[in-house]
């Protein structure tokens, strides 16, 4: 007898809905016929049987949500053997993110009793909504509000979405306002930069921004250079947005993370939200903006929950940091995934008597250097997190920045925590060493408090 | 080079060829100034002079109506002046000078004017291309009728990023006109040296993109495919391709030591083929003007061109608080 395990369907899933049973107890299945259909938190996939024999025991009813990745669903009798009772389910526990493999990195909510910002109006109530859900709601209502807006990419449109970001909207907006390109990033981010030249707000998505690459030139020379080659003339009010960084297991190419890169260029924006309230609000905010944005989002943060204010338009301002916790030791910046190290990490510190002040920056052009010097000058130490590689990385200019102005402030060195100096490993063990770790955190905190 | 054809039975009126032979005339004269200015280091960086190709821009702007679009590359001088930028704003943007029409910031390869729905002035080879074919999606999904001419070469033709916009162009019936400025030579490596399918018009074949070869020394002959183009655009039937034979008689840029080519092989075609010459003769022949009205003609262009020197020499140097303005478009 064989258990029959939940399958992981995408590089990130970690849990499903286990839809529908194309089988029932007893019946005979061969390699390849149809057991169940899954829903993942992407789409609804049918599973397929890899062994022939006669199904044994359900252990998991249709309809069931929330059932873990390589949980047993079914047994699979193989040849000879009866039917007899088997072990339920175990229950799902989630667990500890040091503990975890690279390939369900996700780290448990931290638990801050509530961000220092944003001032909201009295009585608003949240909602819980997922990050995903958060940036299709921010481009379903800029949609309603400008006919001007518009969405094209690959898959956007019937697919709903290769990450279902953008689920819904070609129902509620049509294929005029909602378009599926070929596959040449290349040249619809020339065309989305014509259509914005010619007075349209487009949302480019890219599938991940590992493919922008191919479109860079676009995006830097002619989205970005323009509006001073023109003596102010021409602006390029455009959005490029898509899933950045490391999702899990996909290798050197689909990893990279490019915040430092695009935070460098003048006449882009940059974004790189970690919450849902935040991506909601940033990306309205982008949408509105005359200026061409880059919209970093992370495939892992998707499937996050986060409260939302309930509240008809929703912006966040660009250039205004997020401080999520206070505290009076330390600095720890952080933006887009980072946020879930500084977190996690300001925890484990607090148990330590360590008390960590963490800031989300939630932009990173134009970039809230205030706020970090104001928060430097409180804790006379700092350390950043970002996932990105370490040379001319977020946290290198950071650090440049509060020596020449707070450098009278600094007790300690500045500490960057980031990724490790080489291509993403495929290898479960060698992607988690690669990847900046809530441990790194911790010590480097340590470190700069001299508390080893 | 295929021999002229409209020249047989010319179907042009008399104002018309004088406003030719004045465009054309008028690009000539300050593409000459031009190149005066920069041996004289006023004008910096790089510079290419649109001289002996008049004709393609000129025609197609004789097909184009208000509200109609161009972009094109770096060769950008002649497409500014036909569609009715100012000569002395286009010059003192080549001198850096404030009264630029990017107030210095833009250069020889990078000006605009929302006003002429002029869109660039492209330094990096190709990638007009797509944007081109976003400025006719825009007008497409505004429910406009209006078409954008996007200009490249021959050298741009060889970039992929122009098969992705014609792929795109063809499924979204876009209102574009991509015209390729076939001038033989991309920088110093002749078509040949480039390609084995040379016929570049043909490749948008592949995309069901329908096209011409035009003889692109004959000013008539190529208002009279524009307008076939434009005719097919503003119907609705998708993007066109002109494929316009022409020569440049200068080099690549200021600094082409030009190799790759003889002497008697620019000398032949500035004799036999030269697009104001055969302007000029028509005029002439046709008894349209005398010698003496085509000299006044001459001599008011050399004042508009002059003019526009004196200007760019006199405007000041942007202001430096111009270094950090334009950045960002503010809300």
């Amino acid at each position: 007898m064989v258990d029959i395990l939940m399958p992981a369907l995408s590089p990130t899933m970690e849990e499903g809905t286990l839809a529908r049973w194309m089988v029932k107890e007893g019946d005979s299945v061969a390699a390849g016929d149809i057991l169940a259909e899954i829903e993942t938190d992407k789409a609804t996939m049918e599973f397929e049987a890899v062994d022939e024999g006669v199904i044994g025991k359900i252990l998991v009813p249709e309809g069931s949500e929330g059932v873990a990745v390589n949980s047993p669903i079914a047994t699979l009798l193989v040849e000879g053997e009866e039917a007899h009772s088997q072990q339920p389910a175990p229950a799902k526990t989630p667990p500890s993110s040091e503990d975890m493999p690279a390939d369900t990195r996700q780290h448990p909510a931290p638990t801050v009793a509530a961000p220092v910002e944003p001032a909201l109006p009295e009585g608003t109530t949240m909602k819980k909504t997922t990050v995903r859900e958060a940036l299709r709601d921010a481009m379903a209502e800029e949609m309603r509000r400008s006919a001007k807006v518009f969405l094209m990419g690959e898959e956007v449109a019937e697919y709903q979405g290769a990450y279902k970001i953008s689920q819904g909207l070609l129902e509620e907006f049509g294929a005029r306002r909602v378009i599926d390109t070929p596959i040449t990033e290349h040249g619809f981010a020339g065309i989305g930069v014509g259509a914005a030249f010619g007075g349209l707000n487009p949302i480019v998505e890219f599938m991940t921004f590992n493919f922008a690459m191919q479109a860079i030139d676009q995006i830097i020379n002619s989205a970005a250079k323009t509006l001073y080659m023109s003596g102010g003339q021409m602006g390029c009010p455009i959005v490029f947005r898509g899933p950045n960084g490391a999702a899990a297991r996909v290798g050197a190419q689909h990893s990279h993370d490019y915040a430092a890169w695009y935070s460098q260029i003048p006449g882009l924006k940059v974004a790189m939200p970690y919450s849902a309230d935040d991506a909601k609000g940033l990306l309205k905010s982008a949408i509105r903006d005359p200026n061409p944005v880059i919209f970093l989002e992370n495939e892992i943060l998707y499937g996050r929950s986060f409260d939302v204010p309930d509240i008809e338009d929703h912006t966040v301002p660009f250039g205004k940091a997020r401080i999520w916790r206070e505290g009076s030791d330390v600095t720890i910046v952080s933006f887009g995934i980072g946020m879930t190290y500084a977190l996690e990490a300001a925890e484990i510190l607090a148990a330590d008597g360590i008390d960590a002040e963490v800031i989300d920056l939630r932009t990173l052009r134009p970039m809230d250097t205030g706020a970090i010097i104001e928060s430097v000058k409180k804790t006379n130490r700092c350390v950043t997190v970002e996932e990105g590689f370490p040379q001319g990385s977020v946290g290198n200019y950071i650090s440049s920045v509060l020596m020449q102005q707070a450098f009278d402030h600094l007790d300690a060195p500045v500490i960057n925590c980031t990724g490790k100096d080489v291509p993403m490993p495929y290898a479960a063990n060698l992607e988690k060493l690669a990847l900046v770790t809530t441990k790194e955190v911790v010590q480097a905190a340590r470190d700069v408090t001299y508390r080893t | 080079m295929a021999p002229r054809k409209s020249a047989a039975t010319p179907n042009v009126s008399k104002d018309e060829l004088l406003h030719f032979y004045r465009e054309m005339l008028l690009i000539r004269r300050f593409e000459e100034k031009a190149g005066q200015l920069y041996g004289m280091g006023l004008i910096g960086g790089f510079c290419h002079l649109y001289i002996g190709q008049e004709a393609v821009v000129v025609g197609l702007e004789a097909a184009a109506e208000e509200g109609d679009k161009r972009i094109t590359s770096y060769r950008d001088h002649g497409h500014m002046l036909a569609c009715g930028m100012d000569p002395r704003g286009v010059m003192a943007e080549l001198t850096g000078r404030e009264g630029g029409y990017s107030r210095g910031k833009g250069g020889s390869m990078h000006m605009f004017s929302k006003e002429k729905h002029f869109y660039g002035g492209h330094g990096i080879v190709g990638a007009q291309v797509p944007i081109g074919a976003g400025l006719a999606f825009a007008d497409k999904y505004l429910g406009n009728d209006r078409v954008t001419f996007t200009y490249f070469g021959d050298g741009a033709a060889n970039q992929g990023q122009v098969y992705e916009t014609y792929n795109m162009a063809e499924l979204w019936d876009l209102p574009v006109i991509f015209v390729i400025e076939n001038n033989q030579y991309a920088m110093g490596t002749s078509t040949l040296r480039s390609t084995k399918s040379p016929s570049y018009w043909e490749r948008g074949a592949a995309y069901g993109i329908p096209g011409e070869e035009v003889d692109g020394m004959d000013v008539l002959a190529v208002r009279d495919a524009g307008r076939k183009a434009v005719g097919h655009c503003r119907a609705g039937n998708g993007p066109y391709i002109l494929e316009v034979k022409t020569y440049r008689y200068r080099g690549h840029s200021m600094s082409d030591p030009a190799k790759y080519r003889s002497r008697e092989e620019v000398q032949k075609m500035r004799e036999e083929r030269d697009a104001i010459e055969h302007v000029r003769q028509m005029l002439l022949t046709g008894n349209h003007a005398s010698e003496d009205e085509l000299k006044a003609i001459d001599k008011d262009i050399k004042g508009v061109v002059n003019d526009s020197a004196e200007f760019a020499k006199a405007s000041p140097e942007p202001s430096v608080d111009e270094l950090y303005t334009d950045i960002l478009a503010e809300d």
